[in-house]
């Protein structure tokens, strides 16, 4: 299940998998600069949301596969790759229902007259072949109708099983080709599946793709579990669990199925993070009642380092992208305020000094931006500069709470928490604080943690 | 503003308490937990409740301390242990006299109005407090042990100053 072993190829000889009728590709040269913002500016041009049309992908020669017949499966990525592009809330997209069903020789050489007049600006096309060894090609072009060529193009070679993968590479691929942003689609979610009364809450650790598909409970919810953390390679996840009655942090082997604590302590140990090189486990443990925030070797030896001592609660934390530095959060000054310190604990200096409490900070993968959760009443989705310039809240409810990143650092998730009836869902916005929209999760969702883009 | 907010909040609940001699963190009326149980404790007491009361039992420390006798309140985001407190934890601490061998878990636990990890260490702080006053009135430190729960664990369900006040607090279970 895990994407231990990657397939997922570029095909570097991409007329190699096409008949000799469509080898004659147009040579990509010249295309001009698509994305209309530039590559560093926040703000997504939302007010004009680029229109693309994503027709089923052909499949030349239908065959079956352990995950169907490739015309459906042909139907089913161009529904993912819409469906991806739509939820970014940057495009307007169209198809493949409602889309005729184009040709094998249409895929490179598309009828740019029919488009225009639909009309859509963007065109994605592609096919799917199932190959000797029983692996997908599919192959996936975007063109621009307006200017009638090609854009970008892309082959992958999946095992059948994977071809969702196939399908969020594409429109990562697209999605970075129009916005100059990096991609995120091709990534996965770990978070605390919630179910019960809110007397009586189960917690279960499960994870999921990016968009909510492949999802799948790792606990049984006879203990209760939290916050978890995908290791970047997404072979592990840190999570608290309360299986021994008290809360301690497990590392989870997902091949193996196993677990076992990051350290051997008497006292309670929270809030685990990884370094971004995975090398490193961050982890909050109080002794005595005062909390502090130590590091450990992710191999499960070696010796926990103390990074804070002040009186009260210092707590959580999250890397920078280069590893050098944390951001983390502390009630030394008396309430709850964001802090940065060098990774070695030197250095540590507030950062928040707006008003009410801040909490839960989440160093984006780009370095530009911390996210944080403030509480000021109800409970908000902001973000700051690591300077603490620059505040900006995204959202606005009752509880929202503990914000994680896209991989590509333009995207947040948080969960929200209902007044009254305590159920919670997960839900994602950009970071203009627009397209806001709940995440489908089969039960309710909290404690949301998103890894990196897939190799 | 917050902490006005706060004991306002405090005020109205002590004068709109329906027993007498209220502090101003008492919380007098605990709505019954969702099917009976109490999940702020741990249901470690599995005898029979039709016979006698075994003495040292937890129920036996339940009828002794009285009415949430079990338990200590706390103001928002604070952990001090107050006059009231220290009398309800003398309670408890000369009932724990008596049975010298019975061991004890403090149960630490924060309303829903703060982040999760946050309030895994404020509920840690709290059940480290009750149970250093308890030490301080002569309760043998290896006797008590503390455990955390964060927001994970509330009493009362609603959404509103009482029932938070009712959830940032600081139970003894004994281990039986």
């Amino acid at each position: 299940m895990m994407p231990k072993n990657l397939h997922l190829k570029l095909a570097a000889f991409f007329a190699l998998f096409l008949m000799p009728v469509v080898a004659q590709a147009q040579a990509p040269a010249a295309v001009p600069t698509l994305a209309t913002d530039e590559p560093e500016l926040v703000e997504f041009d939302t007010a004009k949301t680029r229109s693309i049309a994503v027709p089923a992908l052909v499949a030349p020669s239908p065959a079956d596969t352990p995950a169907g017949n490739s015309t459906a499966l042909g139907r089913q990525i161009a529904e993912v790759i819409s469906s991806d592009l739509r939820a970014s809330g940057v495009f307007e997209t169209q198809g493949p229902n409602g889309l005729r069903v184009i040709t094998l020789p249409e895929v490179t050489a598309p009828q740019f007259d029919y488009w225009k007049a639909r009309p859509v600006e963007q065109l994605v096309q592609g096919f799917v072949r199932v190959g000797g060894d029983g692996n997908l090609t599919v192959g996936c072009y975007l063109y621009d109708v307006g200017f009638g060529n090609e854009t970008t193009r892309l082959g992958f070679n999946v095992p059948p099983r994977e071809w969702r993968r196939a399908a969020h590479k594409c429109a990562d691929a697209i999605y970075s080709k129009l916005t100059g942003e990096l991609p995120f689609f091709d990534s996965r979610i770990a978070y605390i599946a919630e179910t019960g009364p809110k007397g009586k809450r189960v917690k279960r650790l499960a994870i999921m793709d990016s968009d909510g598909a492949n999802h799948r409970f790792i606990t049984n919810g006879q203990s209760t579990a939290l916050t978890p953390r995908f290791s970047p390679n997404y072979k592990s996840i840190l999570y608290l669990s309360y299986v021994d009655g008290n809360p301690r942090i497990y590392v989870y082997d997902i091949d193996a199925g196993r677990q076992r604590l990051i350290t051997q302590s008497r006292n309670p140990t929270f809030a685990p993070r990884w370094s971004p090189d995975g090398q490193t486990i961050l982890y909050s443990m109080a002794v005595s009642g005062n909390t502090d925030i130590y590091k450990i070797s992710a191999s499960g030896n070696g010796t926990p380092i103390k990074l804070t001592s002040s009186p009260g609660i210092d707590v959580g934390g999250s890397f920078s992208p280069d590893g050098r530095q944390i951001v983390f959060e502390s009630d030394r000054s008396g309430s709850q305020q964001i802090y940065v310190m060098n990774a070695d604990g030197t250095n540590q200096r507030r950062i928040s000094f707006g008003q009410g409490r801040y909490a839960t900070p989440e160093w984006s993968p780009r370095a530009d931006l911390i996210a944080y959760t403030r509480i000021a009443g109800d409970f908000r989705v902001g973000t700051m500069r690591p300077d603490g310039s620059g505040e900006r809240l995204l959202t606005d409810s009752w509880q929202d709470e503990a914000p994680t990143w896209a991989p590509n650092g333009r995207v947040i998730q948080f969960f929200r928490t209902e007044k009254g009836s305590g159920k919670t869902s997960i839900w994602q916005v950009d970071l203009t604080g627009s397209n806001e929209r709940k995440l489908p999760t089969p039960v309710d969702g909290s404690d949301p943690a998103w890894g990196p883009v897939l190799p | 503003m917050k902490s006005n907010t706060v004991k306002m909040a405090a005020i109205l609940l002590a004068s709109t308490a329906l027993v007498a001699g209220c502090g101003k963190k008492k919380v007098d009326v605990l709505p019954p937990a969702a099917d009976g149980t109490d999940y702020g404790t741990q249901p470690t007491d599995t005898t029979p409740t039709t016979g006698a009361i075994v003495p040292g039992s937890q129920e036996d420390f339940l009828q002794t301390v009285g009415q949430f006798g079990d338990r200590i309140f706390f103001d928002t985001d604070r952990f001090n242990v107050d006059t009231e407190d220290q009398a309800t934890l003398q309670r408890q601490a000369q009932w724990l006299a008596r049975y010298p061998n019975t061991r004890i878990t403090v149960e630490g636990h924060a309303d829903e109005r703060g982040t999760r990890d946050y309030n895994l260490a404020l509920g840690e702080r709290r059940a480290n407090s009750a149970k250093n006053y308890l030490i301080s009135v002569g309760v043998d430190a290896s006797r008590i042990q503390t455990v955390s729960y964060g927001k994970e664990r509330p009493q009362a369900l609603g959404s509103d100053e009482q029932s938070w006040a009712q959830n940032r607090r600081a139970v003894t279970v004994t281990v039986q």
